[in-house]
């Protein structure tokens, strides 16, 4: 028995949904009164390391086909390190790569499957995990009813914690690789830029800015603050700012520790995919602006005038000239 | 080309979310359904732009739901699509719903299946990933643009931080997002085109449900926003820094 964590990496980096999902593993693996062990696909440098955060064994396969994702092998490869370890829960970061694996594996397991957790699961009565559902405007509170259980966390709903200085022993794992169906073409990452989905602090524009000229100071302000940037849909569908960058409703669903709001008006399909952050700041000229009853700290105000200020008010913080 | 869409209902993106039957069910009372943003605007259209190119290809849409269902896959009949096929049940497990879409698209066998990046009511991200399993097919998920190169698609899927494009062997499944497509309205034609569509009501197969929902909950309200002098941005950046020590 034991609870098995998906180490999703790239780039010879493991990503922060896998550390969350690390952290979110072993502390439930220390309540089940079991081990908590690592999965890893492909090759990563120093694995071993990861057991900082609580995980005791790694089981690798590393193989050509591992080198990209394709969903379909990587379930198949996974299915047989639950399989030889006899692992109860596994956990996933509900990420891009979580979203192409865990869902196939709960079918292929039969095992249930809930994505999106928020929290460690009950297990007073059964194994009930609390999940962000209509797009986090509310908390499902779903029984996972098999033996074999399944859990997606959420990215940036629990705290990464390094538990101890201990080293995971790493065991190579042998597998049945099938060739794969999917070639990678080509993959473009937006370099210095944190992605959007794991960032702490996400510095966002709307229509108010008027046009994508006016990018400047929210650029210069996200940089400050090391944040990525997004905007509001309206703002990516006439191309101001591009697709990746549109949360909402039906655009990322973020949930940062602070999230900055200038010249957006605060649509409740804006809201949906905002609303999990931990603070709200709104800059808005409107002082009826919806977006200040969502919000923590509201600045009622020009942008061009405000934002400025904000920046040289953050550089002396910083020190910077 | 044969394309199978999956078509959700969820509540319009304005709905109130509440809850009845002391919290175990959404409050349905009052609620206008609509077809679920992410199956409209990007996987039906999607198949309806390869339609255009292509008028060989042929375009079914299913849907795991009552009747209550039937306006919204009208709907997206309206919108563009050969045929629709209701699968009368209703459930809020994943893996019952997938067992159901799997059995309609071994029947058809199709070269395709479309399904939405998620429902934006229980946001499960988990359809198109289990009826690719339950089928033995590759599954790009996050789809974000898709064209056809011969007996192979070639697909950009959303990465963290970026963007891949890969090359898929069809048959294969695909979950459709922004970027895929550009959201239409349906014209009269359709419309009326629509009710003569055939919308074939088949019973379901059995399948397990492998969850349940306990409860549901809504999130504390927020304390009230604090408002802060436009000509004092300086206290703003101090509370950040002082009291929410976040930067
Ligand atoms: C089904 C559906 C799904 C949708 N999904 C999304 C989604 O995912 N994400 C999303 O964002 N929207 C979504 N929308 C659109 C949403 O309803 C709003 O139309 C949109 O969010 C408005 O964008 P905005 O706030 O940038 O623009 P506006 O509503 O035009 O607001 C601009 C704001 O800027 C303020 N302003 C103007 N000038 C200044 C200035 N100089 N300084 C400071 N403030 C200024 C104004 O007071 C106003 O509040 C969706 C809509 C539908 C129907
Ligand atoms: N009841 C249903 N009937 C048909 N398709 C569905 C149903 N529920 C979900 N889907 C499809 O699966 C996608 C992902 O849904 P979900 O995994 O529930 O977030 C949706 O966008 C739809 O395309």
């Amino acid at each position: 028995m034991s609870v098995l964590i998906f180490i999703d990496h790239s780039d010879g980096q493991v990503k922060k949904g896998a550390l969350e999902a690390l952290s979110y593993g072993t502390q439930l693996a220390a309540r089940l009164g079991v081990a908590a062990e690592g999965v890893l696909l492909g090759a990563l440098p120093d694995a071993g390391q990861l057991g900082k955060y609580g995980v005791t064994k790694i089981h690798q396969v590393d193989n050509d086909a591992l080198h990209h994702l394709d969903g379909q092998v990587f379930t198949a490869v996974i299915a047989q390190v639950v399989e030889a370890t006899g692992a109860k829960v596994i956990v996933f970061s509900n990420n891009s790569d979580g979203k192409a694996i865990a869902p196939r594996l709960s079918a292929r397991l039969k095992a249930a499957f809930v994505s999106g957790a928020i929290a460690l699961p009950d297990t007073a009565n059964g194994f009930v995990v609390k999940k962000s559902v209509f797009s986090g405007k509310a908390f499902a509170n779903v029984s996972l009813n098999t033996e074999v259980k399944i859990i997606g966390l959420n990215p940036n709903s629990f705290a990464v914690t390094a538990s101890g200085s201990g080293t995971a022993e790493v065991i190579s794992f042998n597998a049945t690789v099938d060739a794969s169906k999917v070639k990678v073409l080509s993959t473009n990452k937006i370099k210095d830029e944190v992605p959007l989905g794991e960032a702490e602090i996400v510095v966002s524009g709307g229509r108010g800015l008027k046009g994508p000229e006016n990018w400047g100071m929210i650029e210069e302000l996200a940089k400050l603050l090391g944040a990525a940037t997004a905007c509001s849909r309206p703002v990516s569908d006439t191309h101001w700012r591009p697709h990746h960058e549109h949360v909402g409703q039906t655009g990322l669903a973020i949930a940062p520790n602070l999230y900055i709001a200038i010249g957006i008006s605060g649509a409740i399909q804006h809201l949906a995919g905002v609303n999990r952050s931990k603070t709200i700041v709104v800059i808005n000229k409107d002082p009826e602006a919806p977006f200040f009853k969502a919000a923590d700290y509201g600045i009622v105000g020009d942008a061009f005038e405000v934002v400025p200020k904000v920046i040289e008010e953050v550089k002396k913080l910083k020190g910077v000239a | 080309m044969k394309i199978l869409v999956c078509i959700s209902k969820s509540p319009d993106t304005t709905a109130k979310i509440a809850f009845t039957d002391n919290n175990t069910k959404f409050a349905t009372d009052g609620v206008q359904w609509i077809i679920n943003p992410y199956d409209e605007w990007y996987a039906l259209v999607k198949a309806i732009e390869i339609k255009e190119k292509d008028p060989a290809t042929v375009i079914h849409l299913v849907t795991v739901g009552l009747a209550d269902a039937e306006p919204v896959i009208r709907k997206a009949l309206a919108l563009g699509g050969d045929e629709a096929i209701r699968i009368n049940a209703e459930s809020q497990d994943s893996f019952y719903i997938a067992s159901q879409i799997a059995e309609v698209a071994r029947q058809g066998n199709y070269d395709l299946v479309f399904t939405g990046k998620e429902t934006i009511d229980y946001n499960s991200a988990s359809i198109g990933g289990m009826v690719a399993e339950l089928l033995g097919l590759p599954y790009v998920s996050l789809a974000l643009s898709f064209e056809i190169n011969g007996t192979k698609a070639i697909i950009g899927r959303e990465i963290e931080g970026g963007e891949e494009t890969d090359e898929v062997e069809i048959p294969a499944v695909v979950s459709c997002q922004k970027g895929m497509a550009e959201a239409r309205i349906p014209n009269m034609r359709g419309i009326m085109a629509a009710r003569t569509k055939p919308l074939k009501v088949q019973e379901p197969v059995a399948a397990d449900s492998l969850t349940s929902i306990v409860s549901f909950e809504l999130p504390p309200a927020k304390a009230g926003v604090k408002m802060i002098p436009a000509d004092n941005p300086g206290e703003l950046v101090r509370i950040l820094h002082e009291e929410v020590k976040i930067i």
